[in-house]
């Protein structure tokens, strides 16, 4: 390349090529062995997750198949599944989104206090109110008001630092991150004081796991998560866009600060609903999206996004799995997450040696 | 035809930028040069709409910057930065088929891969058109990007420092480039430069900028004149006739 001699290039430019080949394509795969890969690696996650689920579901059943209280265990059984799916589509589809409208790949939505604010509402109810409150504060009406809660606070976040004269999306995050620092800090300072039986029962709540979800907030939850999914899922393009930074989106006639503040409402959203459901994840949702991006060979948020999806829910029922039926612990799956999920993701980023 | 009036933009007491008043007539390679701080990028800029402007009218091929819609604008006039965030897995082909976002929403066409290959083929990409961006040198980014804009076929290009990371074999093919888009093309291209000479060899005109104003404007003969170059540049420049045109010593 470098040792062409000048006067080619000058014939080259007085005669642009016009001829196009057919295999020469701007699409989302550089090569068809990519694309091959791609859904090879999507169609393995879901058979592991589908697998990691049927085993989830009927695996050690304490009852034989032919007894009649049979379907009621595996319905008991369902219900904590399906918090496992919401949580998989909320974490990879808002990490994805927000990693790209922020284009950083090393922070998650976490950061924006979500979890934070969470934990101050669940410590403050018992520091306040006393054990009793907070064992009663479940029920439709206190999980919208949280949901309610964190979403108008970030709405606020983003109003006020993503418009008018601050206009910026670092100085947002920063904020959002000593928010964030502060609000854990102040639940920290109450659970001291705490009285260890109060600590304890506060403890269960505030370890992410699926076993807190009420599945009577399922028919509220599962339309809205839905409804988010396709918006996000029709956005994708546009998202490939943004992902390419204001400037370059702006000059493609994107509205930028419209768009940012649309992705960011829904990543709140999902945020809000899946930390006030099931508790806070804080590493799962970076670790689905870090994953995603080395198993799909593509900047397309319409690959991208499933591989995320077929990733978060294949890795949450399997290490459910593995700690039920394997470590036959009842321990917290954020644990097991946490763990193996920072091994995988420390031997790909150092085998590939970039993000 | 770019057309600022009375065009301000403050920082500080200090430090602000105009009132502006200048054409820049279509088709044809415009040059801004001047010193650094004298508010060439922050000019672009504001005529690529990626700074607000606080007073005046900025008007390209009759439409307002302000006023126009953005996706309108995108089909007419395309800005580059000197700096680019890139994205990872991205390749040259991909980024530059995002030339032909304002077209296709995305959704690329068969006429829109023959748009993409011929820029492509044009800035000499063809060989690394598979290539992710992060594979690549600092100044073959550069030509990724600019074939991305050309790619947006727009009447009106605008580049901020072209050049940079460019050895000199490959600025003057990027300026020939550049030049042969104008010509071939019709394209309107203004850029921000630093090399006086490479400005005075391939542009139509240049526009002089010091201390947020516009200090001279003209055809390269006009502004390579040694008493016109020391007063914006504040350093003894002599002019010598050289084979090519006008040449700046300093």
């Amino acid at each position: 390349m470098s040792t062409m001699p000048y006067s080619t290039k000058q014939e080259h430019i007085a005669m642009p090529s016009e001829k196009h080949e057919s295999n020469r394509s701007a699409k989302a795969f550089r090569t068809k062995k990519d694309a091959r890969r791609y859904w090879i690696i999507l169609i393995s996650l879901i058979a592991l997750g589908l697998t990691a689920s049927y085993g989830l579901l009927v695996y050690n059943n304490p009852v034989p198949v032919s007894s009649p209280s049979f379907i009621p265990v595996v319905m008991r059984r369902v219900d904590a599944l399906i918090a496992m799916l919401i949580a998989a589509v909320c974490h990879s589809l808002a990490t994805v989104s927000f990693q790209s409208v922020t284009n950083n790949r090393i922070i998650t939505p976490s950061l924006l206090g979500f979890e934070a604010l969470y934990s101050v509402i669940q410590t403050g109810t018992i520091f306040f109110f006393g054990a009793g409150a907070l064992i009663n504060f479940v029920g439709i009406g206190s999980y919208l008001f949280q949901v309610v809660l964190m979403v108008c606070m970030s709405l606020i976040l983003y109003g006020w630092l993503l418009s008018g004269k601050y206009g910026d999306l670092q100085l947002m995050l920063l904020v959002g991150i000593i928010i964030g620092t502060g609000l854990s800090s102040v639940s920290t300072f109450m659970r001291k004081l705490l009285a260890p039986s109060e600590f304890d029962l506060l403890q269960a709540r505030l370890l992410g796991s699926v076993n807190n979800a009420d599945s009577s907030y399922f028919p509220i939850v599962i339309p809205i998560i839905l409804v988010i999914a396709i918006l996000l899922f029709f956005f994708a393009r546009k998202l490939n866009v943004l992902s390419l930074g204001r400037d370059v989106a702006t000059t493609f006639g994107m509205n930028y600060q419209a768009s940012i503040i649309y992705i960011l409402v829904l990543v709140a959203v999902l945020m809000s609903i899946s930390t006030s459901l099931i508790g806070p994840l804080t590493f799962y949702g970076f670790l689905v999206a870090t994953l995603s991006y080395q198993a799909a060979p593509t900047y397309d948020h319409r690959y991208i996004f499933p591989m995320a999806l077929a990733l978060a829910f294949g890795i949450l029922t399997s290490a459910y799995f593995l700690m039920y039926h394997v470590f036959d612990s009842q321990a917290v799956v954020s644990v097991i997450i946490e763990l193996f999920g920072g091994i995988i993701f420390l031997i790909v980023v150092l085998r590939k040696r970039s993000l | 035809m770019i057309k600022l009036t009375e065009v301000q933009k403050q920082y500080t007491e200090k430090v602000k930028i105009g009132p502006l008043n200048i054409e820049i007539p279509k088709a044809g390679f415009t040059s801004l040069i001047g010193p650094n701080g004298a508010g060439k990028s922050t000019t672009l800029m504001m005529i690529g709409r990626l700074l607000s402007i606080d007073e005046g009218q900025i008007a390209v091929a009759h439409m307002d910057i302000g006023s126009s819609k953005s996706k309108d604008l995108a089909k007419i006039i395309t800005i580059l930065r000197q700096e680019n965030h890139f994205v990872t897995r991205l390749s040259v082909r991909q980024l530059v088929g995002f030339g032909r976002f304002p077209y296709s929403d995305g959704r690329l066409t068969l006429e829109d891969e023959a748009i993409i290959s011929k820029y492509i083929d044009f800035l000499d990409l063809t060989e690394l058109e598979n290539r992710y961006l992060d594979e690549l040198s600092g100044g073959q980014r550069q030509r990724a990007y600019v074939a991305m804009v050309l790619c947006q076929e727009t009447e009106y290009v605008l580049l901020d420092e072209p050049l940079n990371n460019l050895d000199i074999a490959r600025s003057v093919q990027m300026m020939e480039h550049l030049r042969a888009a104008a010509k071939e093309f019709g394209r309107t291209i203004v850029t921000v430069m630093h090399d006086i000479n490479f400005a005075a060899k391939y542009s139509d005109r240049i526009c002089a900028m010091k201390d947020g104003q516009i200090a001279a404007y003209g055809t390269v003969e006009e502004i390579m004149d040694p008493e016109i170059l020391t007063s914006i540049f504040e350093t003894k420049i002599e002019v010598i006739e050289g084979p090519y045109g006008p040449i700046a010593i300093y």
